[in-house]
């Protein structure tokens, strides 16, 4: 089994406490980092690691930092921990079992980035998660872990926890600052964007969680270290998230490269596919990315492999359906998916996604057209690329992949009025 | 009504960051924590901690899905029907719950005891189908499992 760096320890009986977290070397990177290196010195460490963010995007973690506009504004830092994308679920994981590990990465980017004021956005539907966040937080503030002078240092820092309260374009990171803002999470125009003119008008730092809680063993470790795992481009490990029809679903920390065949077939991770069925169809990076057919199983999980192959690595949510899945129910349920989350802001996105959705009800009850397939295509076309923020992009990933690749499935649901495979096509042979 | 003590939990909250009205979705769970749902009164108190209108109070809490709007259950049960938990076949776990209940998706029963509600994806998708009951997550739920909750729950709602 490989190193594993971010999920390191976290079965550990008690980990989510401060004392059994510093007695696994918890905090240690903090204190290295505070004592032993200048702020510049950790961004230009972490640029060397070659970390890139673990939210979706994979924007180098370090390069993102030296954005940050210099000038007398207060700076913030927001944790993205608003985890929502379907077929995510390794945030959700990071904070229930390890929180402190999170707590310390925040510390050391808010040090590197000479940032006083950080806030922890924790999705709201995640309760357990925002309570051992919360609880975390608390302890390193009693422990002289956050607040004034930490670790005898001048490095100060306030740390907030912030609970969403039910809405995935929070996860958008100018939404994101617009609910920290107290007001609806509707996306900002962007330029300006965030490291010049963000949270409070300051200039924001915004990291998803993985990317942070990956910090402290990049400072322990080195960046060379760090580095030595992975491709040339796409460097580190990072948890992939498995989901759907395996045998043995969970988060696998993988370094970056690993065969998406490794992760679904070897028995150490996915164990194969439910039932012995056939792979039909795999989504790498979260339900925002493109569908890739069984052909590209052996394409490596980094973030050039898999958009060569076509898609995304996005969050690393690794979607597997078997043969008897119906691709067109597959993916009317991402497009509702979409249509509820839209925040209505722009009307590409909030009149696309409710109508594609209307469109795939007609295809998936027997009351599709034939030209509603391209219909969907020309929907897609004018929503992707067209929408205020990238949700309307998201949107069409899975249709237009879909269609491409499994057109004859839809073209079947229009000709027959049912299913081409699974429950639905059984059902109507009257085979049951 | 909400009290003085809940008021005053709205301002600290207020004062706690570096612009009040960040308070502003923090202070509409305590209102609902203590009302049950978003009602008036709470609308009221959020505004007149942070000071905003309620108008404005009321536009921030219509758009996020976890401030309820009229009273739910008691016992409110949110399913996950998104990507992963579909293809590991939520729709005939949330059928079973639907003709347990009585209820169809998005109801509460008569009683005002149960809320069964669809949610887009819950984070839990390796371990799917996936329940929340008030908030707790329940995973890797089967037919059986989900009818042990409900007896369990059952009896949860006796003791109330």
């Amino acid at each position: 089994m490989p190193e594993l760096i971010v999920t390191k320890d976290i079965h550990v009986p008690g980990i989510d406490t401060l004392e059994v977290y510093r007695q696994h070397g918890g905090y240690a990177a903090l204190a290295k980092a505070v004592k032993g290196y200048q702020p510049d010195e950790i961004v230009e460490l972490v640029k060397k690691s070659g970390l890139r963010g673990r939210g979706g995007a994979g924007f180098p973690t370090g390069l993102k930092w030296s954005f940050l506009a210099k000038n007398n504004k207060a700076r913030y830092l927001c944790c993205n921990s608003d985890e929502s994308e379907p077929g995510t679920f390794k945030d959700r994981m990071l904070m229930e079992l390890i929180p402190h590990r999170l707590v310390e990465g925040v510390l050391i980017a808010c040090y590197a980035c000479r940032v006083k004021t950080a806030f922890i956005y924790v999705r709201g539907e995640l309760a357990l998660a925002g309570r051992q966040v919360e609880q975390a937080v608390k302890d390193a503030y009693a422990a002289g872990l956050i607040g004034q002078n930490i670790l005898g240092s001048d490095f100060s820092v306030d740390v907030i926890v912030h609970r969403g309260a039910g809405a995935y374009i929070c996860g958008e990171e100018s939404a994101l600052m617009e609910s920290l803002e107290g007001r609806r999470g509707y996306p900002r125009l962007k330029p300006p964007f965030p490291a010049v003119i963000g949270l409070y008008g300051g200039p924001t730092v915004i990291n998803n969680c993985e990317t942070l809680a990956t910090l402290p063993a990049i400072i322990e470790g080195g960046a060379d270290w760090y580095a030595s795992f992975g491709t040339e481009k796409s460097k580190g490990t990072r948890i992939f998230c498995l989901s759907g029809h395996v045998k043995k679903p969970g988060n696998y920390e993988l370094p970056l490269g690993t065969p998406l065949r490794t992760l679904i077939y070897d028995e150490l991770y996915g164990g194969g596919m439910l039932d012995d069925k056939a792979l039909k169809a795999i989504i790498p990076g979260g339900s925002s990315t493109f569908l890739l057919g069984p052909d590209k199983v052996d394409t490596p999980l980094d973030f050039e492999s898999i958009a060569a192959a076509g898609s995304m690595l996005g969050s690393g949510g690794t979607i597997v359906m078997h043969e008897d899945t119906c691709i067109v129910g597959a993916v009317l349920r991402a497009t509702e998916f979409y249509r509820d989350e839209s925040c209505g802001k722009c009307t590409p996105c909030r009149e696309g996604t409710f109508w594609m959705t209307e469109i795939f009800h007609r295809l998936e009850h027997g009351e599709g057209r034939q030209k509603d397939i391209d219909l969907l295509m020309d929907i897609c076309d004018n929503l992707s690329g067209k929408s205020f923020c990238p949700l309307g992009d998201a949107a069409t990933s899975l249709v237009t992949s879909s269609i491409k690749l499994f057109r004859k499935e839809y073209e079947h649901h229009v000709e027959h009025r049912h299913c081409m495979v699974g429950p639905g096509a059984v059902a109507h042979a009257g085979v049951r | 009504m909400i009290s003085e003590e809940t008021k005053q939990r709205m301002r600290t909250l207020a004062a706690r960051y570096p612009l009040a009205r960040s308070a502003v979705l923090p202070s509409l769970y305590i209102a609902q924590e203590e009302e049950g749902y978003i009602t008036q009164a709470g609308l009221q108190a959020v505004a007149d901690a942070i000071g905003l209108t309620v108008d404005d109070v009321a536009s921030v809490s219509t758009f996020y899905t976890m401030y309820w709007q009229e009273q739910p259950g008691r016992k409110v049960i949110k399913i996950c029907t998104s990507l992963s938990c579909y293809l590991r076949g939520c729709d005939t776990l949330l059928h079973h719950l639907e003709q347990r209940l009585g209820i169809k998706a998005g109801e509460t029963t008569p009683d005002g005891n149960y809320t069964l509600k669809p949610m887009e994806c819950l984070a839990s998708c390796g371990t799917a189908p996936v329940l929340q009951v008030n908030e707790e997550f329940v995973e890797n739920v089967t037919l059986e499992q989900a009818d042990k909750l409900l007896e369990q729950l059952e009896r949860e709602l006796k003791k109330l």
